[in-house]
């Protein structure tokens, strides 16, 4: 592997103020499931790796049910989906995390790492958006917040300026009769990466027969994930009917701008969208019909 | 070149301090500065589980981690399983069914399968399959794999 300096930080400012300084050739470190693969195959350049698994504000987990979760960014899997009041919150969130990589990269790899990783096949940032979740990012001006479809600009491209960190990912509290979904499709049952992702959340009126509001979201299918927003726009008000959801699954596919490689065409990822659309948002309304 | 650390850490509950460059992988260390062999290197990019270690508790790629990251922490190996004079359950239950051929796969097997026994002693065959999916076994075709993973919680 190329040579680097690693330091260890212990605070916000510290990670900042060395980011800051170092410019274009620090990274943080945060699982490094990423990160340790792309500096050994030389595809990022790297002369310092600033490690923040010490600092508390990124290793946060704070669910309440007024104000919602304060997602730290270095808070790796398997804390994620081993916490019942975040599973029972925001369901769409741990299907990704119990798909991304196996058991020993879920032991290491952090949301938030999926999410500044910008890859447009990251399974994590598609349940963010349907989620509305916010990035919250430390700089040397201070703490500024982003929403998460927002926050990837291109492929392995975010908002992140230099001298900038995300230090959390705040969601807001489950609404009730509401309810999240993620799924993609792969050719093998796990260890791979998605051809097409696709995340839905709901919220059911009170007989659970109509959509108040949904949002959708997609992997795979551009240069970033996409916030599917007309599509998610279409169910607002609608009463809960195949042709509602054919009808977002629809909207979705006509955003979708994917290209074609060894994991698919852009014929079958755009007919993907449509299928997985469907199946998030009939696999979220399912949840909040099962609730009790 | 960057400075080599200073770490300290336990490995199979013993103090071990060594220097180590900070691109060093625990792999690495554990490898080439520590010659604990056990651990392997397959693809080294965490895709194959060859090189899977426990590390505070939680089983990891030791190919995905750096050497430094591991200051004070705690490190269980493959070598630290059996006793001086007896194979852990595990490894008695591979060698019974017969799951491994060449072997290189075995002690990443063995220790995802211990992190998985040490948190959930009783799996089905779904959750152990699903567990071990991050590892990967050229020769067997994995059946006897998970035959022995089941054995050896049972035997438990
Ligand atoms: C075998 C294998 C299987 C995988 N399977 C999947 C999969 O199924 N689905 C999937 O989506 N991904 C998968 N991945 C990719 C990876 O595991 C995930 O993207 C993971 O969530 C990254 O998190 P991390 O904590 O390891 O990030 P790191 O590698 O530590 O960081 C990733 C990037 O983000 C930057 N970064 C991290 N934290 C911050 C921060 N707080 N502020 C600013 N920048 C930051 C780093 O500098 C780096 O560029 C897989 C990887 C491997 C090796
Ligand atoms: S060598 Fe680490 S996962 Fe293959
Ligand atoms: S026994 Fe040869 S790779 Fe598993």
């Amino acid at each position: 592997m190329r040579d680097f300096s690693y330091i260890a930080a212990n605070t916000i400012p510290e990670a900042v103020a060395l980011l800051d300084e170092k410019g274009e050739n620090a990274r943080i470190l945060a699982g490094g499931t990423d990160l340790i693969v792309q500096v050994r195959e030389a595809r990022r350049d790297v002369n310092w790796i600033i490690d923040i698994k010490s600092i508390p504000e990124v290793n946060a987990l704070d669910y309440n049910a007024d104000t919602g979760l304060v997602l730290g960014a270095a808070v790796e899997c398997y804390k994620i989906y081993a916490d019942d009041a975040i599973c029972k919150g925001y369901p769409g969130l741990i299907d990704a995390t119990k798909i991304i990589g196996g058991t020993a990269i879920q032991g290491r790899a952090a949301v938030g790492g999926n999410l500044c990783n910008a890859s447009p096949a990251a399974d994590g940032i598609p349940p963010l958006i349907v989620l509305n979740a916010t990035c919250v990012i430390a700089g040397p001006n201070g703490e500024r917040e982003v929403p998460v479809e927002q926050f990837c600009t291109a492929p392995g491209q975010t908002v992140l300026k230099n001298g900038e960190m995300l230090v959390s990912i705040k969601i807001p509290a489950p609404e009730s009769n509401s309810s999240s979904f993620y799924l993609r499709f792969i050719p093998r049952n796990e260890m791979d990466i998605a051809v097409v992702g696709a995340g839905a959340s709901v919220v059911l009126d009170d007989t659970k027969q109509t959509i108040v509001s949904a949002r959708i979201a997609l992997a795979a299918v551009a240069p970033t994930p996409l916030f599917a927003e007309e599509a998610s726009a279409r169910l607002a008000g609608r009463e809960i009917s195949d042709a509602a959801i054919d009808e977002a699954a629809e909207a979705a596919k006509a955003i979708a701008r994917p290209i074609s490689d060894m994991r698919g065409t852009a014929e079958q990822r755009t007919h993907l969208v449509g299928v997985l659309t469907r199946r998030a948002l009939n696999g979220a309304i399912q949840r909040v019909r099962e609730a009790t | 070149m960057a400075r080599r650390s200073h770490v300290q850490t336990t490995i199979n509950g013993e103090t071990v301090e060594f220097l180590c460059e900070p691109r060093q992988s625990l792999l690495e260390v554990l490898r080439d500065e520590l010659h604990l062999t056990g651990a392997k290197e397959g693809c080294n990019n965490g895709n194959c589980g060859a090189c899977s270690v426990i590390l505070d508790g939680r089983l990891v790629n030791s190919c995905l981690v750096l050497g430094v990251e591991t200051e004070g922490k705690s490190v269980e190996t493959i070598e630290g399983l059996a006793a001086p004079d007896k194979l852990h359950p595990i490894q008695d239950a591979f060698l019974e069914n017969a799951a491994l051929q060449c072997g290189i796969c075995t002690p990443g097997f063995i220790m995802s399968a211990k992190a998985l026994l040490d948190q959930n002693p009783n799996p089905t065959e779904h959750e152990v399959r699903y567990w071990l999916a991050g590892n990967l076994c050229r020769c067997t075709g994995y059946d006897k794999i998970v035959r022995a993973v089941l054995d050896a919680a049972a035997a438990e």
